[in-house]
């Protein structure tokens, strides 16, 4: 099968489907404009590895390391980081 | 030695959490002026650098920034103060600091500085902490790649220090050694036609006739302008068309922000292996222990609230002795002026209105000191982002910031403090808000009147048998503070304060000693920022309040009035006079004027004399009271004969002033009404304006003017009155 083909039969998976410790590269960024130019500004730009580090099930709130730095974000906005769904 | 300013700027930028602070207090030996960037509450710190032999130049301290595209007033700052644009000077140099433990995203910054075609001196700082976490970064790798000079620094320790100030100079003597060009540029096509088309329409103090100059702010304007943006100073053809240039490439399906910024991540990606002298590892460090524990759901909120605890106890008992002892201080004061003037009004003036005032500004400093240690210390050691991301899930449901949470429970020490706290939060919308519920939360200084109101009104008794009423009124209270206080953050989150939703990117920086002359240096800037600005106004505020207390200076006698103060004798008579002279003086009559509107709360002119000089601070409440009910001014709220007074005081029908419901009431009140113009001069000087204070007094006045009248026309209808 050919890989683009592939892809479109995988379903993408957000970060919010992501358990911790999984490593992925980012596949897409969705959301608002200056939401997508700060994640982009701070590295997550489409084909950075990308690792889940932990989620605050209590407060919402996901932790990431990206080109060897930590960021969190809410879950809400976890769903607009997609994944490729096989490594 | 004297050094020759050299007259050269050198501009200090770097990204958040790299140690800009302190290497600007190393670079400047502490010595900094502080002041405010023009127009907007940013904190400017500008101070004397030393470099090599006895010459020295000026060092300006930039907002931290991840980038220069702006948003916040601090990014825009930060980018005026690099780019030199109006009303900021163009720096000789700018000086990126960069975290080697971060290295990739902050060369994004230190690449987009390079494109400005200003010189650029990059330090290479906590390369201690680099070479800790088993990682080695080649120097000469990369200061060969940037065309840049690098240098490794480790600021807290001092270490490279000599080598940057040698650096700066090299670069300040000779600008091209810092001067290599950008390092990426968009090619041919779409992208450099954009470049081009915005690049033309750039004012020339902007690009001052230089092309990479023109092209980095062509680039700026293509991704940071757009109809959401808060900029202002941008000239309205730049704004045309950069949005004309972005409608374009959005209609051929381009994303011109991914085409930028990958641009210089696509240079970062090529050079990276070069600048690690070994493989990036995965790192399991002493962060990720802590991190482990710190933000686990039990344990993480377990030690989050001791963390709390102690902030709370320490505003509460720790900041007594000192509060207590600065009132001490200026009563002493006081009585020597006292003594030693001539009795008059200008003694009166110096020891009412003068040592008042000052007294009245100064006694907040216990507080404001110990709070900016600890919220130093958590911002410092990296805590404060771990705070915003335990609390962000209940704060974001109110509207608020994660980071509020700390300004929100200093506010039941004091709001003054609190409102100074507010400065954590990056966007001046979430500290508005902030500001305008913190006011509301019960602060110690309405703790002496609710204590005169319970122990007069509210006999000891209990409900149940065992709760005591006294003490549940107290608790009562406070739950009344908080639930008032977290609503109105809901309610005016969604209405007067309403903003785009925005997402919450927080850095978690790895954990790391603070260092303390930093922090010092910190607790004291902030502290004189409040001295002289907010100081000013409390100052002026309180010799204010002494003149409507104090004038007009011998009032005709009312014929009823004199008859009783001839009544009695001796000291009471004193008191007995003074009363009077106080029902007769402006604030006295003001009293009066506004007992209609008080009325209806089951408030009497005496009750409205006392909330006019709690105006003064709500615990001056129980001291005018003291002088209304002709007790003297050194009334205090254990007073037994001031309990009784008010307990017996009667209306001329017969039925007593105060009722247990009249006690609510006023509590009530207290509890809503901002009866504290340190807090307004404080809101005035955070904001820059006086809307937002008149808005604060405004709405707290009104919510606390209908909250009683529900609570004292409702306990009559109910038939407690």
């Amino acid at each position: 099968m050919r890989p683009g083909l592939n892809r479109m039969l995988a379903p993408m998976r957000n970060l919010d489907q992501l358990s911790a410790g999984e490593r992925r590269v980012l596949e897409r960024l969705g959301g608002g404009r200056a939401f997508r130019r700060r994640l982009m500004e701070l590295g997550l730009l489409p084909g950075t590895p990308v690792r889940l580090v932990r989620r605050a099930d209590v407060g919402g709130v996901l932790e990431i390391e990206v080109r060897g730095s930590r960021l969190s974000l809410r879950r809400g906005e976890a769903r607009e980081l997609w994944f490729e769904a096989a490594s | 030695m004297i050094d020759i300013d050299l007259g050269k700027r050198v501009a200090l930028a770097g990204n958040p959490n790299t140690g800009k602070t302190t290497l600007f207090n190393r670079l400047t030996g502490g010595n900094a002026k502080v002041g405010n960037y023009p127009g907007v509450t940013v904190e400017r710190q500008e101070g004397t650098m030393k470099l090599a032999d006895g010459v020295s130049a000026r060092l300006l301290d930039v907002p931290g920034t991840y980038s220069l595209s702006a948003r916040s007033v601090e990014e825009q700052i930060a980018m005026q103060a690099v780019a030199g644009l109006h009303p900021l000077e163009l720096p000789d140099l700018v000086l990126v600091v960069v975290d080697a433990t971060q290295l990739a995203r902050n060369l994004y910054l230190v690449l987009q500085v390079i494109e400005t075609g200003l010189p650029v001196v990059v330090a290479l700082n906590m390369v201690d902490a680099q070479e800790a976490a088993g990682l080695a970064v080649d120097a000469d790798a990369i200061q060969r790649d940037l065309g840049v000079p690098v240098v490794p620094t480790a600021a807290k320790s001092g270490r490279g220090l000599r080598e940057l100030r040698e650096a700066v100079r090299a670069v300040l003597a000779d600008p091209e050694r810092g001067r290599p060009g950008p390092r990426w540029r968009p090619a041919g096509g779409p992208l450099r036609q954009d470049v081009e088309t915005v690049g033309a329409a750039l004012p020339d103090e902007w690009h001052r006739g230089i092309q990479d100059r023109r092209e980095a702010l062509a680039l700026w304007a293509l991704l940071s302008l757009d109809d959401e943006d808060e900029l202002d100073g941008v000239p309205s053809e730049v704004r045309i068309t950069a949005s004309e240039r972005r409608r374009a490439a959005d209609a051929s399906g381009r994303d011109l922000d991914l085409e930028i910024v990958s641009g210089r991540y696509g240079w970062i990606d090529v050079h990276m292996p070069g600048f690690l002298r070994e493989p990036e590892k995965p790192r399991v460090s002493r962060t990720d222990r802590l991190d482990a524990v710190l933000l686990n759901p039990v344990a993480g909120f377990a030690i989050f609230l001791l963390v709390m605890g102690v902030v709370f106890q320490s505003l509460f008992a720790w900041a007594d002795p000192a509060i207590g002892a600065v009132e001490d201080l200026f009563g002493w004061l006081q009585g020597v002026v006292e003594a030693t003037l001539p009795a008059g009004l200008f003694t009166e003036f110096v020891t009412g209105g003068l040592i008042e005032g000052v007294g009245s500004v100064v006694v907040f400093l216990p507080q404001i000191l110990l709070l900016f240690l600890f919220i130093g210390l958590m911002e410092d050691t990296g805590y404060m982002a771990r705070v915003a991301y335990l609390m962000d899930r209940v704060m974001r449901a109110l509207g608020l910031h994660g980071r509020a949470f700390v300004p929100m429970m200093s506010g039941f020490a004091c709001a003054i403090p609190a409102i100074l706290a507010t400065r954590t939060m990056e966007r001046s919308r979430d500290r508005l808000l902030t500001m305008m519920v913190v006011p509301l939360m019960t602060c110690s200084a309405r703790l002496p009147v609710y204590t005169l109101v319970i122990a007069a009104l509210f006999p000891p008794s209990e409900v149940f048998g065992f709760l005591p009423v006294q003490g549940m009124l107290m608790v009562a209270m406070y739950v009344f503070s908080v639930v008032v206080a977290l609503a109105a953050a809901a309610v005016l989150g969604r209405t007067v304060l309403r903003g785009p939703r925005v997402p919450l990117l927080l850095e978690m920086p790895a954990y790391r000693l603070p260092h303390g002359p930093s922090l010092l240096r910190m607790m004291w800037t902030r502290t004189r920022t409040f001295l002289t600005e907010a100081g000013t106004v409390i100052l002026v505020c309180t010799i204010g309040m002494w003149l409507l207390l104090t004038f007009p200076r011998e009032p005709a006698p009312e014929a009823g009035a004199a008859a009783s103060v001839e009544a009695v004798a001796g000291a009471d008579a004193d008191a007995a006079r003074e009363a009077e002279r106080l029902r007769q003086s402006y604030g006295g009559r003001l009293g009066r004027f506004i007992e209609p509107v008080i009325e209806p709360l089951g408030f009497d002119w005496k009750m409205g004399v006392g909330l006019i000089g709690a105006f003064a601070a709500r615990e001056v409440f129980v001291s005018t009271m003291g002088v209304v009910y002709g007790f003297g001014e050194d009334t205090d709220e254990e007073s037994v004969s001031l309990r009784e007074k008010i307990r017996s005081e009667t209306r001329t029908d017969g039925r007593p002033v105060y009722s247990p419901l009249v006690g609510l009431s006023l509590m009530v009140f207290f509890a809503l009404a901002c009866q504290c113009m340190s807090t307004l001069a404080v809101v005035r000087r955070e904001t820059r304006t006086w809307r937002w204070p008149l808005f604060l007094f405004t709405y707290m006045t009104a919510l606390a003017w209908i909250a009683s009248f529900v609570v004292y026309q409702g306990g009559r209808l109910l038939g407690l009155g």
